[in-house]
């Protein structure tokens, strides 16, 4: 048998113009818009105010209990409703593969990086909160000024460690046929039938991207650890 | 919303006649549990043996353990599927590589799924079972050393029963892991219950009614998965030691 591997340079723009491009853009906004949700997540699940915990709790747990795939399978059906209730039309709007995708992956990604704030907001000392209440903050500003940016820092590399494991998770946007890298390579592979070379390829790009990020992150994480 | 729940559907017949559609999603939760705990086994025996490696005193073993996790961590999970299932059969002698192309299903995507899982998975564990055994003082091992016990002894005796005690409870979240991760096999064919939801779909049209009753059905699998590890780590807890619960990166 004989292997291909001009199948690769043939279809490269197409591979990654538009394969890598949708896999790259989907993890940054995903990432975006989880770490904001997620951390005001985070400020719910540690109020005061009873319901508004529990009712960040059930959504982080919910989300973190079901297979990501299902969770596409759920949004990819469900936006489509979501969004005829919000414009008030009759029928289900149509929205496509992309928005679906990158609604879901904010909203499940969410529930993860609102955990990982959640143990940052926790690490940093009461008393600091008690300070600035005693010199005037109010909730907002106690939060903004002392303890996220802290918490933040603290959290920052398991926080881009779990964008690294995001950007492994979009792969899985193939369940919805969605042109990402692997979706793409996988067009080319069944269109060229070149299954072989198209999947090999695309676990050493993704092997090269990924060890790169994790490599980036520990030299991170010796940087800007706090000698304590 | 517009939408018209019918929830009887449930009791409807499913088309390949094996009876209702909610026998036919119980069925996938059987192939889900039992892809998930074969590799559940691979898992545990393969990351056990590769953490341990990775903290002996030899450079090269510790070498050849870290490229093992590096390269099963930096692949996406559904992209090793395929390379268990599209491309490994094709790399192997012709006639192996046939016979596993001609395994009748769901045999043929079932063992690539239990492969792939099963390492994927054990890269994770590696990790947990390496950091279990840091954790431990430096002193317990200088300790078996100066009792005069060899590295093997010192392992077997002194390291290992602390270390699996240890790491309990992050294996907890493995195990929940493994068993929502097993749903990315229905891309290679695996009719498991996320797969079988997504079938069911297709031949009813009722989308809610499917993907509720999987949402519920792994709900209360992880509800009994919990308490199930809960009831274990009572009874391995190291006595004396607060129970530590660590973050960390997931999905």
């Amino acid at each position: 048998m004989g292997f291909d591997f001009d199948v690769i340079q043939r279809s490269w723009s197409y591979l990654f113009l538009e394969g890598m491009t949708f896999t790259v853009t989907l993890t940054l906004l995903a990432m975006t818009g989880g770490i904001i949700f997620g951390t005001l997540l985070a400020m719910m699940r540690l109020s005061a105010f009873k319901p508004l915990s529990a009712a960040a709790g059930a959504y982080v747990n919910l989300m973190r209990s079901v297979p990501l795939v299902l969770v596409i399978f759920w949004f990819f059906f469900l936006v489509p409703y979501i969004g005829a209730w919000i414009t008030g039309a009759s029928q289900p709007v149509k929205v496509g593969a992309w928005m679906s995708a990158v609604i879901t992956f904010t909203m499940f990604e969410a529930a993860y990086y609102c955990e990982i704030m959640r143990a940052g907001i926790q690490s940093i000392p009461r008393g600091q909160v008690w300070a600035g209440y005693a010199l005037g903050l109010n909730y907002w500003q106690s939060m903004g000024q002392i303890v996220l940016p802290q918490a933040f820092r603290n959290m920052l590399p398991i926080l881009l460690t779990q964008t690294i494991i995001l950007f492994q998770d979009t792969s899985l946007v193939y369940v919805i046929s969605a042109t990402d890298f692997l979706g793409a390579a996988s067009k080319v592979a069944n269109r060229d039938y070149r299954l072989v070379e198209m999947y090999t390829f695309v676990a050493v790009v993704y092997f090269i991207i990924s060890y790169g990020l994790s490599t980036v992150v520990k030299r991170l994480q010796d940087r800007i650890a706090i000698i304590r | 919303m517009g939408y018209h729940w019918n929830w009887k559907v449930l009791l409807d017949t499913e088309p390949g006649g094996t009876g209702t559609y909610l026998q036919y999603l119980i069925v996938g939760l059987g192939w889900t549990l039992v892809t998930a705990l074969a590799a559940w086994v691979i898992a545990l025996a393969i990351g056990a043996l590769v953490g341990t490696l990775r903290t002996t005193p030899y450079p090269w073993v510790v070498r050849a353990g870290n490229l093992y996790v590096e390269i099963f961590r930096n692949v996406p999970l559904i992209v090793q599927m395929f390379l268990w299932f599209f491309v490994m059969p094709e790399l192997l002698p012709q006639e192996l590589g046939d016979w596993i192309k001609q395994m009748p299903p769901p045999w043929g995507s079932f063992i690539p799924a239990v492969l792939c899982l099963g390492i994927f998975t054990s890269v994770r564990i590696a990790e947990q079972v390496r950091a279990g055994i840091n954790s431990l003082p430096r002193g317990q091992r200088m300790a078996g050393t100066a009792l005069g016990l060899t590295l093997g002894q010192t392992y077997r005796h002194v390291v290992l029963p602390q270390a699996f005690r240890i790491i309990l409870p992050p294996l907890t979240s493995e195990s929940m892991n493994i068993i929502k991760n097993s749903s990315v096999a229905l891309t290679i064919g695996l009719l498991e219950l996320t797969g079988r939801a997504r079938a069911m779909q297709e031949f009813s049209f009722r989308v809610f009614e499917a993907f509720a009753t999987a949402t519920v059905i792994y709900l209360l699998t992880n509800l009994v998965v919990v308490l199930l590890m809960r009831a274990i780590e009572h009874k391995v807890r190291v006595p004396g030691l607060i129970g530590s619960q660590t973050v960390q990166a997931g999905h």
